[in-house]
């Protein structure tokens, strides 16, 4: 086991440094922050000043190599904008990001557990057709739309919720109910496919032949074999909320990741994104880590 | 009267499906005491099985419907309770073993856990399911019970699975035992071991026990009485021995007779020298040797017959062969050739010659393709064999050698029996004029009477096209009708070797008695006779 995480860890160390390559270099194909920052009407010097504080005279190698150089000793520098640590301000968005990303997904599993499983077990009842058609549609819809419809509704005309920005629980349930909606519509499907076959497997036959009843049939022996799917539909659902919701942040003014993110690319406030990149692509791995080490723990099968 | 223990009367089930409704069973009715053992014979599509679902309240409905007639355990109509007191009554009344125990066994929980469940859910406390599981455990002689309570189903061989499955359905001393077809896919020793488990249980038990099979030898190895099904009706009931030594109806008769292993054996009338001759084949897995050096000869013409149990190396042996696989040691020379470090180019050419033909037809042949690009795919790898323009004209006559006609020929394969797939796939290997034939397990899964008809098949195109085979299999029987000579194989050796006469009537190896021995024969006192021969020897 922990030598299949130390592998884990080695093949992820690998990845994370393309990916600090090609982010590094990109961004910088991008243009000149000293430009942006400055006024238009900043004089010659001015700007050589600001490239020699920061670093932006030198040639891109020798910044990529001292950057990679503080990276390794935590030191992910400062966000050009709010001359704070770039990673103080990543992680305080990041935390944002997180829980939002967390209770969505909690919601997001027992729901469409419960419901995936039950559709599967009465396969073209009306249960499972209302469901399908319900998943059907939350998989589907654009959640920008959706975003904007809902706070058309319940916060301008009923003025039950704040429409943006944060402060109140309640200003969390407007971003949660529609980052809910399309995983929770793919995950049914995946649910409902899974559990159908599991349902119909020898092993629930003999359960049956036991006398077990149908309440542990299928919630006992059918979920724990029908979850291998479903955990990796969920780490990837996760893992694009993890990423930031982008567009459900901006539109909601949530100060998570996602927004953070798109404000540093336009402002070219180079060291936040990167720094953002780094952290969230490590908090992915460390999922797909857990999505693992679920399977061994779920399917005795399995071993590392 | 007093009511017998089971009483199925004028069973019908139906199946509505999108092409139609199926008769499953038409109008069955039969009847069990304790203490007594039912046999229900049948092949494949006899609905030989449905009953013993709808005893157990295990068929889906819809699309599954009792058309009419009532199931009476002790002269209670199961029809008539409630879902519930069905279930209450799966289990502790009535239980129920199945034939492939490894998919009927939940992969992720302990044995001990799907034991424990068992008894709990008929309002056992932890501890006392615990004990109980423990002793059931003992009792059906899995090694060390306190540890194996604790694995998962994949840590037990397919024998050992069924014994758990049987602890398992003994757990609340049911009254009626259901065992569907319990030992098919088991080894033949491991068959014996089984079935002798069930008889000792049932004498101290007095339950019930109804097996559906389609082996006339387990028939007469456990059976008191026993009832024959024939596409959805029962055509014939009686005890054992009446049955088999004057059986009424036609499909009885002809199932008898299909019976494998009564014919006149080969003498091997091939000459000339080897085709094949393999020396000191070795393969590795890791550090597990599969094959620990095999040798034998081969003629045109000729049978050898690969026979042993699970993990003797059989089916390694055909993939070395035909290089599905790399042999890690030895020489197979083909016609003076090694096959073994043949170059691929050489190799594709020899591909025409060694053809293969595999257990399952259903999973080798491309259910997306028609049986005409099944047959005529060859072509196209070999284009210089056939030209296009014969290619109908040859797979016309190919589908009449194997016994299909010509318009099956746009069909795809899920038209077809499973002999009819078998058949094709046989036809598909002969495409290519090959001079030798490997058959994995070729007709295992097949119906008696289909076997017969595939042996029969291969024997001709033997005699007639001068073809070898290497036909491995498990089953003694039929390997006595169809083979030249026999290898018996065990732990990736070879234990005996000799002509199919010297090995089914003189055989010298302790291993070779045993697995004759173990051996079921369709003919009662045989049987019987056989097992108190085993018995003698054994005490």
């Amino acid at each position: 086991m922990l030598s299949f995480i130390r592998k884990r860890a080695f093949a992820s160390l690998i990845s994370l440094i393309g990916l600090l390559v090609m982010v590094f270099f990109l961004s910088r194909l991008t243009g000149d922050p000293a430009s942006l920052f400055l006024p238009v009407e900043a004089s010659a010097e001015m700007k050589a000043e600001f490239r020699a504080l920061h670093g932006l005279d030198q040639p891109l190698l020798v910044q990529f190599g001292q950057y990679v150089g503080n990276v390794l000793t935590g030191d992910l520098g400062e966000s050009l904008r709010k001359a704070r640590p770039a990673l103080d301000v990543v992680l305080e968005a990041f935390t944002w990001t997180l829980w939002l990303a967390v209770i969505t997904m909690t919601l997001v599993t027992v729901c469409a557990i419960v419901v995936g499983s039950l559709a599967a077990f009465r396969t073209g009842g009306f249960f499972d057709r209302f469901s399908s058609m319900v998943s059907l549609i939350g998989a589907s819809v654009p959640d920008f739309w959706l975003a904007i419809v809902a706070i058309v509704v319940f916060a301008i005309q009923l003025s039950w919720l704040p429409t943006s920005g944060t402060g109140s629980l309640s200003h969390w349930i407007l971003p949660i109910c529609v980052l809910f909606v399309r995983p929770f519509g793919i995950i049914v499907q995946v649910v409902r496919g899974s559990m159908i076959s599991a349902l119909s497997s020898a092993y629930v036959k003999t359960a049956r032949a036991k006398g077990v009843k149908s309440g542990p049939i299928i919630f006992v022996h059918a979920l724990r074999n029908a979850m291998l799917p479903v955990i990796t539909v969920i780490g990837d659902q996760a893992a694009s909320l993890l990423n930031g919701a982008v567009v459900i942040e901006t539109i909601f003014g949530f100060p998570g990741v996602g927004k953070l993110m798109i404000d540093s690319i336009l402002q070219r406030d180079f060291n936040v994104v990167l720094a953002a990149i780094l952290v969230t692509a490590f908090a992915i791995f460390l999922m797909n880590l857990v999505i693992d080490l679920a399977y061994a723990l779920l399917d005795p099968r399995i071993r590392y | 009267m007093a009511d017998h223990l089971l009483e199925v009367r004028n069973l019908s089930v139906d199946f509505h499906t999108a092409t139609g409704t199926v008769h499953a069973v038409r109008d069955i009715s039969y009847y069990l005491d304790r203490g007594e053992t039912l046999a229900i014979l049948g092949e494949s599509g006899s609905g030989k099985s449905v009953s013993s679902s709808a005893i157990m309240n295990l068929i889906d409905m819809p699309p599954g419907k009792i058309a009419s007639g009532e199931i009476l355990l002790d002269g209670k109509d199961l029809f008539k309770m409630s879902n519930e007191a069905r279930r209450e009554v799966n289990g502790r009344r009535i239980a129920m073993i199945f034939q492939d125990p490894l998919s009927h066994l939940n992969p992720v929980y302990t044995v001990g856990w799907q034991m424990r469940e068992a008894l709990k859910t008929h309002g056992k406390g932890n501890t006392e399911a615990q004990a109980e599981a423990l002793r059931l455990f003992k009792r059906v002689a899995l090694p060390d019970p306190e540890r194996s309570l604790d694995k998962y189903p994949h840590e037990f061989s397919g024998g050992q699975r069924q014994r758990v499955m049987i602890a398992m359905a003994l757990a609340l001393k049911p009254d009626l035992l259901i065992a569907d077809e319990p030992t098919t896919a088991l080894d033949v020793t491991v068959q014996a071991e089984v079935l002798n488990l069930l008889k000792e249980l049932q004498r101290e038990t007095g339950m019930g026990v109804l097996i559906i099979t389609h082996d006339l030898g387990v028939v007469s190895e456990v059976a008191d009485r026993v009832v024959v099904m024939e596409k959805g009706q029962l055509v014939e009931s009686g005890t054992v021995r009446e049955v088999y030594h004057n059986p009424q109806h036609a499909y009885t008769k002809k199932l008898i007779a299909a019976a494998p292993g009564k014919g006149d054996m080969h003498e091997p009338e091939a000459t000339g020298d080897a085709i094949l001759s393999v020396k000191d084949a070795r393969k590795f897995y890791g550090g597990f040797e599969a094959l620990k050096g095999v040798s034998f000869d081969l003629k045109a013409g000729e049978t050898v017959a690969v026979v042993g149990e699970s993990g003797s190396g059989k089916s390694t042996l055909a993939r070395i062969l035909l290089r599905l696989e790399e042999a890690d040691g030895g020489t197979a020379k083909w016609k003076g050739k090694d096959l073994f470090t043949m170059s691929p180019g050489d190799l594709f050419k020899l591909r025409r010659d060694l053809q293969m033909v595999f257990q399952d037809p259903t999973q080798s042949l491309n259910p997306r393709m028609t049986v005409y690009q099944l047959i005529s795919e060859a072509w196209v790898i070999h284009p210089e064999i056939l030209p296009k323009a014969k290619w109908r004209e040859r797979v016309t006559e190919l589908l009449g050698q194997v016994g299909l006609s010509p318009e099956h020929m746009g069909r795809y394969p899920h038209q077809f029996s499973g002999g009819q797939r078998q058949r094709i796939a046989i036809a598909r290997a002969l495409a290519l004029e090959p001079q030798l034939i490997v058959c994995d397990e070729a007709v295992s899964a097949l119906d008696v009477s289909v076997q017969a008809q595939v042996i029969t098949l291969l024997d001709k195109l033997r005699k007639e096209m001068g073809i070898a085979f290497i036909f491995i299999a498990h089953d003694l029987p039929l390997v006595r009708d169809f083979a030249d000579y026999v290898m018996v194989m065990q732990k990736g050796e070879v234990v005996e070797f000799g002509t199919v006469a010297q090995v089914f009537d003189n055989p010298q190896k302790p291993y070779t008695q045993a697995l004759l021995a173990a051996s079921l024969d369709p003919d009662p006192d045989v049987q019987a006779a056989n097992r108190n021969a085993r018995l003698a020897t054994a005490s």
